[in-house]
């Protein structure tokens, strides 16, 4: 029985709603017809007609995750591909199964790489099991019984049967537990160019998403928290609004927003606009993003730091260096803007609680709707829909305890809260706001000898976890600066070096913002590299190569994008190039950017050749979706992507002012998947890094200035 | 209650007569295929088309919205996902998140009706959709693909589950 399914009829029967659901969702209409079918593992249920249902526990948000997860289930079940759906299992089954599904997060491009190894064993246990049954049936040895494309056969007998017939009796035989995986050089369906299984629903309108839900009896809110960040909500005059239409309630969420209760969104947000509301802006009601900048300013040249990568001793080294150079760099706060803005419908009784959410983290949203509920773990359930993007926004679960705390005041009856986009523009989570000092030693000899660089600014695991700070560290700043390591590390090889972070946290929460740190962290060095390329008079390739020498998979990417673009040749007139490396997210990526800029300053990023090495491959052709989609993000970013700070509030409030990149703008790019093997790096967010300084160099290129702080939009590169 | 005619169908509402389209359409209709996004006709995410005509629904008041204007939404595209636009959405995989997509497949299917065989310039200043998952480069190979009649042009070499290959 599907767990989703069995859980909702039982606590939506509670409520007297029975099971007639007034919305489509794909999934809980599969669900409905596999109500008889029994499952073969956590992982696989394959129903009477043959289709097999794969459990996907990580959530789909654009990333393709959500197939290449099938694809890897079904290339060791060994299952007809044409037959295969997929549903999410619930976080409270998970529970309730001693968390048979593992992790939920999908966030730091993890959802294939942490989890291929376990969902790929979970497919292959369900195909013993469905062989096993089908020798038990022949009585026959199972070495002797061979399966494909969902078909079991016993050639010595000339019978066959299929996975769907033997399902029922496949799901009552132990699971084995010694399970031999393919070698990836053996993949029939994983490491294939295959479409998406989420594609057709997304083109007609009928995927349905958190803000699309309908429910029975539903109500609506509109929410509007205290504009500054650590104000308080003092009070409202609900009299004002209580007899506009539609209008059921107004209530207090937490200690800083209040929320609109209506028939129709439009309705709760109408009057939310009407309403007069006292906030208390607190401590930080005159903050502005100049005040803070001077004190990141002073953590640049601070006794004090967090050290994150040391090698030699780089002060020393640079104290003796013939000549140094010296750089200061910065990064903006940026909202992810998700296409769907943040929303949660929950529905509230004294001894239930059940919450849809679009969520980046299945098992954080539950514990959030626990929590806000006052009820038991086992008394509460979550349902996830597809996600209108995520970014990393929605790995946070304020909006899904701001609907509980709603849908609290309304009991009986579900409650759909949906953010406005200004809400949404408000209260982010926004991407770190950090300066960075570079200052590069070179020898006698003219060669590179040293490097210092200072990071100064905020910590995001300061505002998500700070528990997990010890000793003033938080490591996730270092991204892309490590020392080596599988995970995000510094490729380049230098004498002496010291990476170190001065921690300064402003008012303004900090988030997961797709590329994390990585993206800033990218572009320090890259452009600085860049800069130390043109002050020793040598070609930013060829310094790369010789720094790179001893690490052959950055190279070998570095090398890919810059011969496909045409490093050292010609390029067309008027086209210049910037090349920029990373390694994060557990894989390799370089891209080459070429640009042109006119007289006038306008910027035209024309195509951009990127290489990645993801150790493997899933769906290349997802692969090369998200290389040019990071490109989308990054280049965003780079143009125009800052939020900043006013009286103690954001003073964007939607995309005229928080603009982004779009069609027009958008390069043509190249793609290069290069998968080199022997290990798992993810693909949703490393080529972000690199997009930001692939463009600056290559505007350095084309007009010999040097962008030093994000984004573009605040510099004129008008020839003079 | 205001007449409207969504999809070839004569509907009756009843909203106030400054409601959005939009939200008549998501709300009182209970078309949720076209999406909200920014309710200042910035993304583009809810555009439909009144009489032909690819309009930004979030900011068209109900009563700016004649009862004999023929407003059709994602869902009247087609019964089925055959419109060739949709078809060509599908063949190339377009739609990452896809929250975007009903409004961009409005916009492209306005463009092509207006233009059989639009230029890349065209694209550009037709198309002002935001996307932010980055699905631009396929948004364009897709409308190429329609006004060529190959789907297999773009060199995407997606394999689908029937056998074919786009």
């Amino acid at each position: 029985m599907n767990p989703s399914r069995r859980s909702f009829l039982k606590t939506s029967s509670l409520l007297g709603t029975g099971l007639v659901l007034a919305f489509h969702i794909p999934q809980a209409a599969q669900a409905a017809e596999a109500v008889m079918a029994p499952e073969v593992n956590a992982w696989v249920v394959v129903r009477p007609d043959d289709t097999v249902v794969i459990r996907i526990a990580r959530s789909e948000m654009g990333q393709g995750t959500l197939t290449g997860l099938a694809q890897l289930v079904a290339e060791e079940l060994d299952c007809d591909w044409a037959r295969v759906t997929t549903e999410y299992p619930t976080p409270g089954q998970s529970l309730k199964r001693n968390r048979v599904w593992g992790n939920f997060s999908t966030g730091g491009s993890q959802g294939i790489r942490q989890s291929n190894e376990y969902v790929r064993k979970g497919g292959a246990a369900a195909r013993l099991m469905l062989l096993q049954a089908a020798a038990l049936a022949w009585d026959v040895p199972m070495a002797e019984c061979d399966t494909g494309k969902s078909v079991i056969t016993h050639k010595v007998s000339g019978r066959s049967t299929t996975y769907g017939a033997m399902a029922d009796a496949a799901g009552k035989l132990a699971v084995p537990s010694d399970i031999t995986l393919k070698a990836p050089v053996d993949w029939k369906l994983a490491g294939k160019r295959l479409a998406r299984l989420d594609t057709v629903d997304k083109t007609t309108g009928k995927q349905i998403y958190g803000m699309d839900l309908v429910l029975p009896g539903m109500l609506n809110a509109a929410i509007k928290d205290c504009p500054v960040f650590g104000g308080t909500l003092v009070g409202f005059d609900d009299q004002a609004i209580l007899t506009l239409p539609g209008v059921k309630k107004v209530v207090r969420v937490g200690s800083s927003a209040v929320a609109v209760i209506a028939d129709t969104w439009w309705h709760a947000k109408t009057a939310l606009d009407a309403l007069p509301v006292q906030w208390n802006e607190g401590p930080n009601a005159k903050a502005t993003s100049s005040q803070f900048a001077e004190v990141l300013k002073a953590g640049l040249t601070q006794e004090s730091a967090v050290v994150g990568n040391e090698a030699g001793n780089a002060k020393e080294a640079l104290t003796k260096a013939a000549r140094t150079i010296e750089a200061v760099y910065s990064y903006p706060h940026q909202n992810h803007a998700t296409m769907e803005t943040m929303n949660a419908t929950a529905l509230w009784t004294p001894t239930l609680c059940e919450a849809w959410v679009p969520t980046q983290n299945g098992e954080t949203a539950f514990n959030a709707v626990v929590d806000a509920s006052g009820l038991k773990a086992e008394q509460c359930e979550l349902y996830k829909l597809h996600l209108g993007g995520g970014f990393g926004r929605r790995g946070a679960s304020d909006f899904v305890t701001q609907a509980v705390q709603i849908a609290k005041a309304m009991p009986g009856t579900p409650v759909k809260l949906i953010w406005s986009r200004e809400e949404d523009m408000a209260h982010g989570r926004y991407h770190p706001v950090t300066q960075c000092k570079l200052i590069a030693g070179l020898d006698e000899k003219g060669e590179l000898s040293a490097l210092h660089m200072r990071i100064s600014g905020q910590s995001i695991l300061a505002t998500v976890a700070p528990e997990k700070i010890v000793d003033g560290k938080d490591p996730g700043a270092f991204q892309g600066l490590n020392s080596p390591g599988p995970e995000a590390s510094f490729c380049y090889a230098l004498p002496h070096l010291l990476i170190d972070h001065a921690v300064h946290n402003p008012h303004v929460p900090a988030g997961y913002w797709r590329g994390v740190n990585l993206n800033q962290n990218t572009l320090y060095v890259e452009c600085f590299i860049d800069e130390l390329a043109h002050a020793m008079g040598q070609d930013p390739l060829a310094l790369r190569r010789k720094l790179l020498a001893h690490n052959p998979k950055p190279l070998a990417v570095l090398n890919a994008a810059a011969q496909r673009a045409g490093w050292g040749k010609t390029a067309p007139k008027g086209i210049f190039r910037g090349l920029a490396q990373t390694m994060g997210f557990g894989s390799y990526v370089a891209a080459c950017a070429e640009v042109s800029v006119s007289t006038e300053g306008e910027i035209k990023v024309h195509r951009i050749v990127a290489a990645t090495d993801p150790g493997h491959a899933v769906n290349p052709q997802q692969i090369e979706a998200q290389i040019e989609g990071s490109f989308a993000y990054g280049l965003s970013a780079a143009l125009y992507g800052a939020c900043t700070v006013k009286d103690g509030r954001i003073e964007q409030s939607n995309f005229h002012d928080y603009p982004v990149l779009k069609l027009a703008d958008m390069p043509h790019v190249e793609s290069i998947v290069m998968p080199s093997g022997g290990f798992w790096g993810g693909v949703g967010e490393p080529t972000i890094a690199v997009a930001a300084p692939a463009v600056l160099n290559a505007i350095f290129a084309a007009t010999g200035k040097r962008i030093r702080d994000m984004p573009l939009k605040n510099h004129s590169l008008k020839m003079v | 209650m205001t007449q409207l005619n969504v999809n070839n169908a004569l509907r009756s509402v009843d909203a106030e007569a400054d409601t959005p389209l939009l939200w008549v359409i998501r709300e009182q209709l209970g078309l949720t295929g076209t999406k909200y996004g920014c309710g200042m006709a910035l993304c583009g995410a809810c555009t439909v088309h009144i009489d032909g005509v690819a309009t930004r629904s979030c900011v068209r008041p109900l009563s700016s919205v004649a009862a004999s204007a023929k407003v059709v939404t994602i869902e009247g595209l087609s019964a089925d996902g055959s419109h060739p636009v949709q078809k060509a959405w599908a063949a190339l995989d377009v739609p990452q998140c896809g929250f975007c997509q009903s409004g961009m497949i409005m916009a492209a299917t306005a463009l092509l009706r207006e233009k059989h065989h639009p230029t890349d310039a065209d694209i550009d200043a037709a198309m002002t959709n935001i996307c932010r998952c980055g699905s631009y480069n396929r948004v364009r190979a897709a409308i190429h693909a329609v006004a060529s009649g190959s789907l297999s042009g773009a060199g995407l070499k997606i394999q689908h589950a029937d056998g074919s290959s786009t």
